[in-house]
């Protein structure tokens, strides 16, 4: 009877949806998010299956995965072919943060030449194995989704995983942070202060986090639906902007999103012609 | 003649991509390495040419485990470069912030990363099966420390209100006040995590270390105080650079950190505890010597029962900070950018964290280095190991391969700081 009730229990646990997170180039921050999610993280736990998760544990169960979060951008060529790994063995794959859906700020080497920064930062640069370029995971895998942020927003992410593995397409927007902003009736730091404010190229979902705080913003979660990046850099340069600090500006960590990467290389042209 | 190996690939329950090897030739040791494959990020490159105030926007990004220390270290090297010191209201919410991060991110250690070690499990979601009640005191305590985090830093990870000079923006005096009715529960919870953490079973297991932390002429250190150790070394922080080295080994993205006279040293929650005991409030020193750790600990293994002292500190720290809380006139004094160099130097929770930026006059980055505390840690957790394999040559190789992993976990290596992971692999010839 005993063994009736072990065996059934562990045909339920079976059924669960497996859960794998891996990481590549990255600070953890946003794996660490799962971890954030005091009140709801036995609750996850319980309705997935943990199967791959070496940050939080050393259990290992074999793959196939239901779903993988993939953290962090790819910086190596052990990593470049370990991507193609962790998409073989996934049925969905969800990049989570601007390393892995933009390259993070590590792709600040590509606007450079990476030997240089190697030659800084190292004694030994023939000890050091890298690629030139830091790059999303949609440069190298089909992505099933990509979840924005710098860091993530933790209860997004809860809301993509239940999604995923209910079938739905998950429900994070890709308007403005300034639609936040006028929700959470915050007054425009720029219009009413003439402070820069990146928040109208900016994907929505941190909840207009820094106005609320007298600041502008930084762009962390990457560049929003169809931005008008231009038109934003020429009243940044009414309010004397400089282009250096343009290109500063949109180089941040979101840097290889490709309307960022644009619109800096635009100002750094610039630059260079004057 | 007989070689085994101990190999971990990757190892689970620390921050970032690390890997052990140990090799054991006709019963003795005869290789240990920590090796961090984490790939290279190059901060201290694209450092450059970045305007002072991105600092601490940038380089919390180097760990989303402890952008705090990250924020800390170089705002107070930047002032140091601008010749400005911040007292009052504002010294205090910066001590106030450091509170919320120490407890996060201990408690994060102990209770999830640290503790399934000595109880058998391979996790704490394993371990939460059979000891429910003290994993959601851990997750509660855990958000406690978040949530002070977020009220002062607008987020727990990669806060975006500490900036050169201050904040942004100021809390309320009646803001804080709620978390304190919290902060008094998370108290109560810290005690409890300590007489929990002291019936834990421990390794015997102590040796000689050469400890560094700040020392404050008054306080626990969190931002400020001179550089010491207990062998001797009693320096300014702007001389960290004449007293420590790094070296590029091949077998480590993280640069390995020397004191240039002896070598190893060891830095985190045992360093500061042996070093400023003294400094620690009535309530915390006597839990500790109620949970038998003694005046001094050199059992690295114990490092758990210091972090919840530690986190009993932070939390009565937060709640004498609360109360003598005036809400500063301004969120931030006013800066010029001077030409110089500027030091930093604070107590991230596993250990010391140094920068030091070179300035233009208009307050551009020239050159920066920044020395995080596991490529201090990274000698010594080596040596350790190689001392610990020694000595329990008897055990199972899944046993000692274990065992390898939680004395590597006791330091709770940041990987991405230090740049990231752990794999074990033990050779036996």
């Amino acid at each position: 009877m005993a063994d009736a009730i072990t065996k059934k229990q562990a045909s339920v646990a079976r059924s669960k949806p497996k859960l794998a997170v891996w990481k590549f180039s990255s600070c953890d921050g946003c794996q660490l998010s799962l971890l954030d999610c005091e009140e709801e993280l036995l609750a996850v736990a319980g309705a997935v299956e943990i199967a791959n998760f070496p940050e939080a544990s050393r259990t290992v169960v074999k793959g196939p995965y239901d779903l993988s979060l993939v953290e962090g951008s790819i910086t190596t060529p052990h990593d470049a072919e370990r991507i193609h790994q962790v998409r073989r063995v996934s049925k969905h794959l969800v990049t989570i943060g601007a390393c892995a859906t933009a390259g993070g700020i590590q792709a600040l080497r590509n606007f450079k030449d990476v030997r240089e920064f190697i030659a800084v930062v190292y004694a030994t640069p023939s000890y050091i194995e890298t690629l030139n370029k830091s790059t999303p995971i949609a440069d190298h895998v089909f992505v099933d989704f990509e979840l924005r942020g710098c860091p993530i927003n933790k209860l997004q992410l809860v809301e993509v995983i239940s999604a995923i593995l209910n079938h739905r397409k998950p429900n994070v927007p890709r308007y403005s942070v300034c639609l936040e902003c006028k929700r959470r009736a915050t007054v425009c730091v720029m219009v009413a202060q003439g402070v820069p404010c990146l928040g109208p190229v900016t994907q929505a979902g941190c909840g207009a986090l820094c106005p609320a705080y007298d600041r502008g913003c930084y762009a962390c979660f990457g560049p929003k639906e169809t931005p008008n990046t231009e038109s934003l850099s020429t009243r940044w340069a009414q309010m004397g902007v400089s282009q250096t600090g343009l290109v500063r500006a949109f180089r941040g960590f979101n840097a290889y999103a490709e309307a960022f990467r644009k619109e800096s290389e635009a100002h750094e042209g610039r630059l260079a012609g004057a | 003649m007989k070689t085994k190996t101990i190999k971990v690939d990757y190892l689970a329950r620390v921050e970032g991509e690390g890997a052990l090897f140990v090799k054991i030739k006709d019963n003795a040791v005869s290789e240990v390495k920590f090796r961090i494959f984490e790939p290279p990020r190059f901060f201290e490159a694209f450092l450059r040419g970045r305007h002072y105030s991105e600092a601490p926007d940038i380089t919390a990004r180097i760990c989303g485990i402890c952008p705090i220390a990250y924020q800390m270290s170089s705002v107070h090297a930047m002032e140091d470069a601008f010749g400005v010191t911040l007292n009052g209201g504002l010294r205090a919410l910066r001590r106030l912030l450091y509170c919320g991060e120490w407890i996060e991110s201990h408690v994060l250690h102990v209770y999830l990363l640290h503790a399934p070690d000595f109880l058998g499990y391979e996790d704490a979601i394993q371990m939460a099966k059979d000891h429910p009640a003290a994993v959601q005191r851990g997750l509660q305590l855990k958000k406690i420390g978040n949530d002070l985090v977020t009220l002062l830093g607008g987020r727990e990870i990669h806060p975006i209100n500490v900036r050169v000079g201050g904040f942004y923006k100021a809390p309320e005096r009646a803001e804080l006040e709620k978390l304190a009715e919290k902060l008094k529960w998370a108290r109560d919870a810290a005690l409890a995590t300590i007489e929990w953490s002291a019936t834990l079973d421990y390794p015997d297991f102590e040796q000689d270390y050469e400890f560094v932390a700040l020392r404050h002429p008054e306080e626990y250190p969190f931002n400020e105080g001179r550089l010491v150790s207990n062998k001797g070394l009693d320096i300014a922080v702007r001389d960290y650079e004449n007293h420590f080295v790094e070296e590029h080994m091949q077998h480590s993205n993280a640069l390995h950190s020397l004191l240039r006279a002896r070598g190893a040293y060891f830095v985190g929650p045992l360093a500061r505890y042996n070093l400023n005991f003294d400094r620690l409030t009535p309530l915390a020193q006597e839990a500790a010597l109620s949970a038998g750790l003694g005046r001094e600990c050199r059992n690295p293994f114990k490092s758990i029962i210091v972090r919840s002292v530690e986190t009993l500190y932070a939390c009565e720290e937060a709640l004498r900070l609360i109360a003598a809380y005036e809400k500063p006139a301004s969120p931030a004094v006013s800066l010029h950018a001077r030409a110089g160099i500027g030091y930093g130097c604070t107590e991230a929770p596993r250990g010391i964290l140094y920068h030091r930026y070179r300035l233009d006059d208009r307050g551009m980055i020239h050159d920066a280095k920044i020395v995080p505390p596991t490529s201090q840690n990274q000698k010594t957790i080596e040596s350790d190991l190689r001392r610990f394999v020694a000595g329990h040559l008897d055990l199972s190789h899944e046993q000692l391969t274990w065992q390898c992993e939680q004395a590597i976990r006791n330091y709770d290596p940041c990987i991405s700081c230090a740049t990231h992971f752990l794999k074990l692999e033990v050779v036996r010839e």
